[in-house]
């Protein structure tokens, strides 16, 4: 079993108030781990802490065995975490396929001079990231609006795009905070699909954050239940739904097997 | 075989470019020569200062301190050492300086680094934390230029200025900076470099999420933009032959910022079209400000009046036509082509 | 430096310090509310000016009326450049904003500059702010003893309108969270008329007493000491109003003391602020207006 993620006791204080209490989670390769809890559970606050957005109070996140509490967003994402957001951030105004492209940024070799010039690496780069990038686009189904502006696509296909723009990273774990929110069911059934035909054929380990409990329910190994951010539940799909902890902290809420409205953008 | 084709068209125009300038400079009047270059200087400092406000997303307000930095540095350095010890009265001037004369070129080339490594130590401290800060400090330095440059006589002579440069810049150097300048921009910007500034202008935290990262990048394309602004500087320099601290004043920025916003945020080619309609137009008002006799008509000019016009302009454009000329497209042969197409088509017709 | 001279120097900073003060929370309010950096500000210093000087000068009013009359008719124009300029942009990048006003800013100017001409004028000064007070061998000009006064005044009731009233709660929780005060059901345009007339009535105020001080009314005088007011604004922590107040007699004092121990650095004073900025950028590394992150 090959670790990659490993957070050990975090905890997060917005200005005296505390979104996460002693958060743990161990992610390994080939897994899809969810993140679930009612909404300002604390989820998408552990994906930032992960991430470096936002500073931990206590509590140590490894990566591939590394240390990484405390580096720069950037310096993480190049480590090997991409991660989608909740409120899908594009870049609306840019096309489709230069999306996907930026993501490869960290990987260009060449220096400036060279890309001004257009010679040395830069011309094997160019073509490289552009057919990578194609590549991912064909995967997510989104090969033929490749040229288009990425704000222009239908809600569905912008969050399969940000989904293909963390997968250039060449990422070692992949962080989808919500990424069927907004799908329709056919959608959503294909995605879980999609998702586990990618842990099959890619060394990536996956953590997952939705309020869709039946697509949850089906693609996750392992879940991790958060309510006011404090760990409440850990165990497999089944063990989780017959929790009776989880179900009442989703009291009132529409929990076991349907999808969970949630207003929040 | 589209990039064959578009290669050939780029330089095809570009050798319209140079027959039309040789034309104009054995046939032109200083006049209409003077306004040539003002264009070409304006493109070079409208395109750079695109790049970071608009491709790259940071508000900065510091072209006219670029332009003082560069325009001094190159000065300083093309100076003669008997000028220097003829024009420095008061103080005389710093020991290598006073002796050191460098030929045109260098000493642009120098004006342009110089003027990066300054934009980078005020990105240093701006860019470390997000917001509108390097408006604020970028406007900030304009004002602090002109005291610094007042104070330090044994480097700039004070406020009595650097005169008697020897008049370089003519057609063939503005023009030649400008071609520079707009390749390397466009080519920048369609680099993985102009993606990223791009990218952090859109959203910085999907940038950062990208492993962009941001702090770098931004400093990047201030340094880049004011490696450009800093030449053109240079060459302004030795456009007008003399030059004093308190001439580069918000003027010339407040100009810019027109240009870019009515070129399009964004938009290289925009930034260029709007260059030279600006250029032009704004000598053309100069008349709103200049006496003159209007049919019969004593007309004394009003101070100021084009500049109202100009931040009327600016806001207009803002509230009602944010895209301006170009939006964000850019100009590209295929477009051009298939836009003559329909023009020739609709006229068959 | 002995004490009668370092005192005298704290009432000359004071006095630029409760001027720039002024200026300071127009700036702060509005960037607490809208997160824009309200370029116009320092002109409305120049706008306020001139108003109290044609009231005196050209109409004969009593000195009262005049400055009554430019602080409501700058409050007024407060109200107006935003409803006119920033309103129909509110939802467009910052950037836009930002252009827009400059282009405010620049037009406040050259208006003035046109209509008025650029010859700066001699703003009168009244007979009951001329003299000074003689305390030892410290004198304190009288009209530091007003601008002391009329700065706290304006401060107390700005605290309690902020404080007590509801449009000022309501502004102080806009410039937390935008989201919040939909909820409740404040009109959110009113509230931001509001904080706009409120700076803007105390950046003219800060501008009847500038002139007094520096008698020389003229197109470009708002331009410097409004950088110097934002700076001001920034060092006090942006969104509050004793902050800014703090913000400004810090900067205030930070220029006459830096002259008054080094006197050939006189003609730095202006780069004071500018270095002050960087300072604070340079040690504040998780931002200044508690920027917070949005997720
Ligand atoms: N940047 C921030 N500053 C202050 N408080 C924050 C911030 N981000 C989140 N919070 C608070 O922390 C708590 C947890 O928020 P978080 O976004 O992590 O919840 P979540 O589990 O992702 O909820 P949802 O299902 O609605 O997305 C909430 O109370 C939220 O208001
Ligand atoms: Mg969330």
């Amino acid at each position: 079993m090959d670790l990659l993620l490993d957070i050990n006791g975090l905890s997060v204080f917005f200005g005296g108030v505390q979104a996460l209490t002693k958060f743990s989670i161990q992610i390994s390769r080939g897994d899809i781990i969810g993140l679930i809890g009612p909404n300002g559970a604390g989820k998408t606050t552990a994906f930032n802490a992960t991430t470096g957005r936002i500073r931990p109070s206590e509590g140590s996140v490894f990566f591939c065995g590394q240390k990484i509490t405390g580096w720069s967003p950037p310096r993480i994402a190049r480590s090997g975490i991409a991660r989608t957001f909740q409120n899908i951030k594009l870049y609306e105004d840019l096309s489709v396929i230069e999306n996907v492209m930026i993501a490869a940024h960290s990987s260009v070799s060449y220096s400036f001079i060279e890309a001004i010039l257009g010679v040395g690496r830069y011309s094997r780069d160019e073509t490289r990231i552009k057919s990578r990038a194609y590549e991912l686009l064909e995967l997510m189904n989104l090969g033929e609006v490749a040229s288009e502006q990425a704000s222009s696509l239908p809600y569905g296909s912008q969050r399969k795009l940000e989904i293909a723009r963390a997968l250039a990273l060449d990422p070692k774990l992949l962080l989808l905070d919500e990424p069927v929110a907004g799908m329709n069911p056919t959608e959503t059934r294909e995605f879980g699909e999609f998702l586990l035909t990618l842990r099959d054929n890619l060394p990536i380990g996956v953590g997952l954050i939705d309020h869709d409990m039946s697509f949850v329910m089906e693609v996750c190994d392992m879940i991790r239940v958060l309510d006011h951010g404090i760990p409440i539940a850990w165990g497999t799909p089944s063990a989780i739904r017959n929790n009776p902890e989880v179900i009442s902290a989703y009291l009132g809420t529409d929990f076991n097997g349907t999808t969970v409205k949630h207003a929040k953008n | 075989m589209a990039l064959y084709r578009d290669r050939i068209l780029t330089v095809f125009s570009l050798f319209i470019l140079f027959s039309f300038l040789t034309y104009a400079d054995s046939n032109f009047g200083h006049y209409t020569l003077r306004i040539l270059q003002n264009i070409a200087i304006f493109i070079t400092l409208a395109v750079s200062y695109n790049l970071i406000n608009g491709v790259a997303g940071q508000f900065s307000l510091g072209p006219n301190a670029f332009l003082a930095v560069g325009a001094y540095t190159s000065a300083i350095f093309t100076l003669s050492p008997e000028e220097k010890l003829r024009s420095f009265i008061i103080e005389p001037m710093l020991w290598p300086l006073s002796v050191i004369s460098v030929p045109f070129a260098a000493s642009l080339l120098i004006a342009g680094i110089v003027t990066a490594l300054v934009a980078i130590l005020m990105a240093m401290p701006v860019f470390r934390v997000r917001g509108d800060y390097l408006a604020i400090v970028s406007l900030g330095f304009g004002e602090v230029f002109q005291v610094l440059a007042n104070n330090s006589m044994s480097i700039t002579n004070g406020s009595l200025g650097l005169k008697g440069l020897y008049p370089y810049t003519n057609l063939w150097w503005s023009w030649g900076i400008c071609v520079f300048t707009v390749f390397c921009t466009v080519r920048l910007v369609n680099s993985s470099y102009g993606r990223a500034m791009k990218a952090v202008r859109e959203d910085e935290t999907a940038a950062e999420a990208m492993g962009i990262n941001a702090f770098r990048i931004k400093t990047f394309a201030f340094a880049f933009s004011a490696f450009f602004q800093g030449v053109a500087g240079g060459l302004l320099a030795h456009l007008i032959t003399t030059i004093s601290p308190s001439l580069f004043t918000f003027m010339f920025t407040f100009n810019l910022l027109i240009i870019i916003v009515i070129g399009g945020l964004g938009s290289t080619t925009g930034s260029i079209i709007a260059a030279i309609l600006i250029t032009w137009g704004g000598e053309a008002l100069r008349f709103f400000e200049e006496p003159a006799n209007l049919f019969g008509f004593q007309y004394d000019g009003v101070p100021g009046m084009r500049m109202v016009l100009f931040s009327v302009i600016l806001i207009l454009v803002m509230l009602f036509a944010r895209s301006g000329i170009m939006g964000r497209s850019e100009f590209t042969w295929e477009g051009f082509l298939g836009w003559i197409k329909n023009k020739l088509s609709a006229m068959k017709v | 430096m002995d004490l009668s001279f370092a005192l005298q120097q704290l009432v000359y900073g004071l006095t630029v310090g409760c001027l720039y003060g002024l200026l300071a929370i127009g700036y702060s309010m509005v960037y607490g509310v809208l997160r824009l950096i309200n370029f116009a500000h320092g002109d409305l210093l120049m706008v306020s000016a001139y108003i109290g000087f044609f009231g005196i000068v050209i109409f004969n009013l009593p000195w009262p009326v005049s400055f009554a009359g430019a602080i409501a008719l700058t409050a007024l124009l407060g109200i107006l450049i935003d409803r006119g300029a920033y309103k129909p942009i509110r939802k467009s990048p910052r950037i836009n904003a930002l252009i827009t006003a400059i282009g405010v800013s620049f037009l406040l100017e050259n208006l003035a500059l046109v209509t008025i001409g650029g010859r700066p004028k001699s703003f009168p000064t009244p007979q009951f702010v001329s003299g000074s007070i003689v305390i030892g061998d410290v004198s304190i000009p009288t009209l530091s003893v007003w601008v002391f006064v009329v700065t706290l005044v304006l401060l107390a009731i700005c605290m309690a309108v902020v404080k007590r009233t509801r449009i000022g709660m309501a502004m102080r929780a806009l410039s937390r969270d935008m989201e919040t005060v939909m909820l409740m059901g404040v009109d959110k345009d009113r509230v931001i008329s509001f904080t706009f007339a409120l700076g803007s009535a105390l950046a003219a105020a800060g501008g009847i007493m500038w002139s007094m001080k520096y008698p020389a009314v003229e197109p470009f005088m708002g331009v410097v000491p409004g950088l110097k007011a934002f700076v001001a604004a920034v060092l006090g922590g942006i969104g509050s109003i004793s902050g800014a107040a703090m913000g400004g007699m810090i900067l205030g004092l930070a220029e006459v003391f830096i002259v008054a121990v080094q006197p050939e650095w006189s003609g730095y004073r202006d780069a004071v602020a500018f270095f002050l900025m960087i300072v604070i950028l340079l040690t504040r590394p998780t931002g200044i207006m508690g920027e917070r992150l949005p997720d």
